[in-house]
């Protein structure tokens, strides 16, 4: 009687929490499906030639997000050109220069300190650092979201480097070379691959980033080159399909822009997936 | 040869520069934000200012007190972390333990996508879909308040915790569940009452990073929260976020008002410091 009360107990128990786990595991993945059907169904039959080609005007009342598209690769050209020789030169410097622990630890203990505080914080930071300064324009937003991506470009490339064999360095070595020639032709080589890591990351950082952008690079829709465009305030696409749901209540834009940004989350992760594929599979020979 | 050792200590420099570049980072937000954020708590008095259940500061008589935002903040995060800390955990010990490599592999691409979803989407879907549903399903006036915050911060910290979950997880060693499966424990049982104990450090660590998460997110939250100074006395209620609250006005403030603006993300600044020293806590356990 005992022994049947105890059977049935530790049978209900895993019968329970199996149905939990796969009730769980269809919550999230319903979930996802649900976002990305309705976003892209919502927004892909707004998105026409003319809203893509266009600014928007008052005069005609229509809205084209073409100067938002013009910001947000603007942007991400200014943070990736800024932030890949800081990143890099940071784990190089971790990786191949550092002798003591303590100065490895406090600085790792910085870049994971950066990492966790929210954007909200660096846009008011970036505000009082260099829109108070240079005015609110792109550069400021760029040079705000180079302190934000710094940490993952580390991380990726730290970890590249960590790849790196020994062996490749001492041989190095060696032969008779000096260190920074070591760095230069063993080591930096060997982390192209976290350096690609980081930028896809990066990338989709950037364009996902609102929060830190609202009060650094404004939210205005003109269509520049590139050198006014970073000089200038400007919208992103993430910043603009705020200001059209929030504001002004143009559902049809936002979705066509969250429909965008949905499709290029999609390819960023295919992209970083493909390039690790690509790296270990290089690794393994 | 002068030169050349010239040369190499100058590039080591450099790097060192470059390495402390970080650090200097760190400094100055920290700097920054300390600066612009203590006269206004200086003028408001620090017990007023973090205790008082008014905010009104565009009125005649401006009041600052923060309470509503800091307990809308908490109460917002801490029913984030109820909903969505056991899903993303039953999920992870799903993905780690029983799910065949291929539904595995498929099932971190999705959490990834939802990963890189923008935040300002999942506010336009919240305030489009959550919203009007809010309103229906439970029959009140306006939908946006403490509850649609909730559940689009729940969603947002899924991934973080499925992924950091799924990292401890992977990472016990084979031969304790082995010992407990040759004793006779089913597949189940040994996965929760071994792997997960071992685990433990892992997990709490992706908790608290949901935490941080769920309380440094602005912009959904802005879309669905309502954004009205109230004290978050029920479900239903138009609240403000610390983070929003910083949001909501900074681009007409200026005075005191903007001065207790910087003095808020002060506030959420140190809770965040807080939150990232309690994670750095349990990964160093998870490393020993």
């Amino acid at each position: 009687m005992l022994k049947q009360l105890f059977l049935n107990k530790r049978k209900s128990f895993e019968v329970f929490t199996k149905a939990i786990m796969y009730l769980s595991v269809g919550l999230t993945a319903a979930l996802v499906l649900f976002l990305l059907l309705y976003i892209l169904i919502c927004g892909i039959p707004n998105i026409t030639p003319e809203l893509l080609m266009s600014k928007p005007s008052y005069l005609t009342e229509k809205i084209g997000i073409l100067p938002d598209i013009l910001n947000t690769l603007y942007i991400v050209f200014a943070t990736l050109l800024l932030v890949l020789p800081l990143g890099v030169g940071a784990a190089v410097y971790l990786t191949e220069y550092a002798t003591s622990k303590k100065m490895v630890s406090i600085i790792e203990y910085a870049a994971e300190a950066l990492s966790g505080i929210p954007s909200i914080i660096y846009g008011l930071v970036g505000m009082l650092l260099f829109s108070n300064h240079m005015g609110t324009c792109l550069m400021a937003g760029a040079l705000t979201l180079v302190i934000m991506n710094l940490p993952t470009i580390m991380r990726t490339t730290q970890e590249s480097l960590k790849t790196v064999p020994q062996s490749y360095r001492e041989g190095a070595f060696g032969l008779g070379a000096g260190k920074w020639r070591v760095v230069r032709t063993v080591v930096l080589p060997g982390c192209v691959d976290g350096v690609i890591t980081g930028c896809i990351l990066s990338v989709g950082r950037i364009l996902g980033e609102s929060a830190a952008l609202l009060f650094t690079a404004g939210f205005a829709h003109a269509v520049n080159g590139l050198v006014d465009g970073l000089a200038a305030p400007g919208a992103t696409l993430t910043v603009a399909l705020y200001v059209y749901a929030k504001e002004q209540g143009e559902f049809g834009v936002a979705f066509a822009i969250a429909a965008i940004l949905m499709l290029l989350t999609l390819l960023i992760n295919f992209a970083a997936t493909l390039v690790q594929r690509h790296f270990a599979k290089r690794r393994s020979i | 040869m002068k030169k050349n050792q010239f040369l190499e200590n100058f590039i080591h420099g450099i790097f060192l520069l470059l390495g402390l570049i970080t650090v200097g980072c760190v400094l100055l937000i920290t700097m920054y934000l300390v600066i612009s954020g203590i006269p206004a708590i200086c003028k408001i008095g620090p017990i007023n200012f973090l205790f008082g259940t008014e905010w009104a500061s565009t009125a005649k008589e401006a009041k600052y007190g923060i309470l509503p935002f800091i307990l809308t903040s908490i109460f917002g995060t801490a029913g984030a972390i109820v909903i969505g800390v056991p899903v993303g955990f039953m999920t992870a010990v799903y993905l780690s333990k029983l799910a065949c490599p291929k539904v595995k592999s498929a099932m971190q691409s999705v959490v990834s996508l939802l990963a890189g979803i923008p935040s300002v989407v999942f506010g336009l879907v919240g305030m489009l879909v959550l919203v009007p549903g809010i309103r229906k399903v439970f029959q009140v006036p306006d939908g946006a308040g403490l509850l649609a915050a909730i559940i689009v911060l729940a969603i947002m910290i899924l991934p973080s915790i499925i992924k950091m979950s799924v990292t401890a997880l992977d990472a016990v060693p084979k031969e304790y569940e082995d010992a407990s499966l040759a004793l006779g424990a089913t597949p189940v049982e040994t996965y929760f009452r071994v792997s997960v104990p071992a685990a433990k450090s892992g997990i709490a660590a992706a908790v608290v990073l949901g935490v941080g998460r769920a309380i440094g997110e602005a912009m959904a939250v802005m879309m669905v929260a309502g954004n009205a100074p109230n004290m978050p006395n029920s479900l239903f209620q138009s609240v403000r976020f610390l983070t929003t609250a910083v949001a909501g006005e900074m681009s007409y403030s200026s005075g005191l008002q903007q001065q207790a603006l910087f003095s808020i993300a002060l506030v959420l600044f140190l809770f965040i410091m807080f939150i990232n020293a309690a994670l750095n806590f349990f990964l160093k356990r998870e490393k020993e």
